[in-house]
């Protein structure tokens, strides 16, 4: 069972220009640049936060500055 | 049990924002419709976007739009508010838009109190046109036109609408936020609840002026664009509450 007030964020990559600004904003530094391209032609962001040792609080600082609001914040 | 904290807001289409990477618009957009959503008044809302980047605004909010011609939005705004004085009526314009071609609307509304809103955004160039200087552009600021950066001699100085529109007696509630941090993302959508409220309790003109970051005509990054309103723009357009007389009407 998941800790208490962990929290969980689903970045959409299609929605994603490659901004970073949520990058720069993450307490938690959970959030880097994708590998692969979108269909816009962009890196998107993704959450590289592990289900074993979950960091992510569900601040939603990320998705507070994502200016096409592509990321969704849920807390378990 | 799964909590959600954060969602696209419901008035906002599921459409794909055109605007560049790192773009304020999306943002001020979203707190826009946060807004709406908030104070249940999706229904009887009318958007007036500007001639501009945020001209398809149509396309992104789940609201009724009435386009206006370049600048003319808070005439109108004045119109659609006089016939139609149970909606609540907004022009979202940028800086282009407000503080060069519509001057002379938008200084008249705000002087006779029309009960309109204003979101004012600010980013200090003509962004949709491709970055040539604009009223609001900072001195030394490097554009297509002031390929040198702007010199007060030759170009004149960076115009402050919303102190100018705080002389008049028209006015209610000027702010200026920014949208540079999460902190003060939160900022920004206070003032903006707070300028929908006073338009809903009949009090007149409330605008809100949003410091807006254009990364592409700046040719920064999204992040340093954000430091660098933090940094140099706030020093020319300082944030803050310009006027507030929602208290005494």
């Amino acid at each position: 069972m998941a800790d208490k007030n962990k929290g969980r964020i689903k970045i959409n990559s299609e929605l994603c220009k490659g901004c970073y600004l949520c990058i720069s904003v993450c307490p938690k530094h959970i959030i880097a640049v994708s590998e692969t391209l979108n269909h816009q032609g962009y890196y998107p962001s993704k959450s590289t936060d592990s289900s074993d040792d979950p960091k992510c609080t569900g601040c939603a600082m990320c998705a507070t500055i994502c200016p096409d609001v592509a990321i969704e914040v849920y807390r378990d | 049990m799964t909590e959600t904290i954060f969602k696209r807001p419901k008035y906002l289409k599921d459409a794909v924002f055109h605007y560049c990477p790192g773009c304020g618009h999306g943002i001020t957009h979203r707190l826009v419709a946060e807004v709406i959503e908030e104070l249940d008044i999706a229904d009887r809302s009318i958007c007036v976007p500007p001639a501009g980047c945020a001209v398809l605004a149509y396309d992104y909010f789940d609201i009724d739009v009435g386009e206006a011609a370049h600048g003319r939005g808070a005439a109108v705004a004045t119109g659609l508010k006089r016939v139609l004085p149970d909606r609540i009526v907004f022009t979202y314009q940028g800086d282009g838009d407000m503080a060069a071609i519509g001057t002379a609307e938008t200084i008249h509304a705000a002087n006779r109190g029309e009960n309109i809103t204003t979101i004012f955004i600010n980013n200090g160039t003509y962004g949709m046109t491709g970055g040539q200087m604009a009223p609001t552009t900072l001195v030394g600021q490097k554009s297509t036109t002031t390929p040198g950066g702007r010199d007060t001699k030759r170009d004149g100085n960076p115009l402050r609408l919303s102190e100018m529109l705080a002389l008049l007696d028209g006015t209610i509630y000027i702010e200026r936020v920014s949208v540079t941090s999460p902190k003060n993302i939160r900022a920004a959508k206070k003032a903006i609840k707070k300028a929908f409220q006073i338009q809903m309790d009949r009090l007149g003109y409330s605008l809100v002026e949003v410091l807006s970051p254009c990364p592409t005509n700046w040719k920064m990054s999204p992040v340093d664009s954000c430091k660098w309103i933090d940094e140099y723009m706030t020093k020319t357009f300082p944030i803050g509450v310009i006027k507030d007389n929602s208290e005494n009407k």
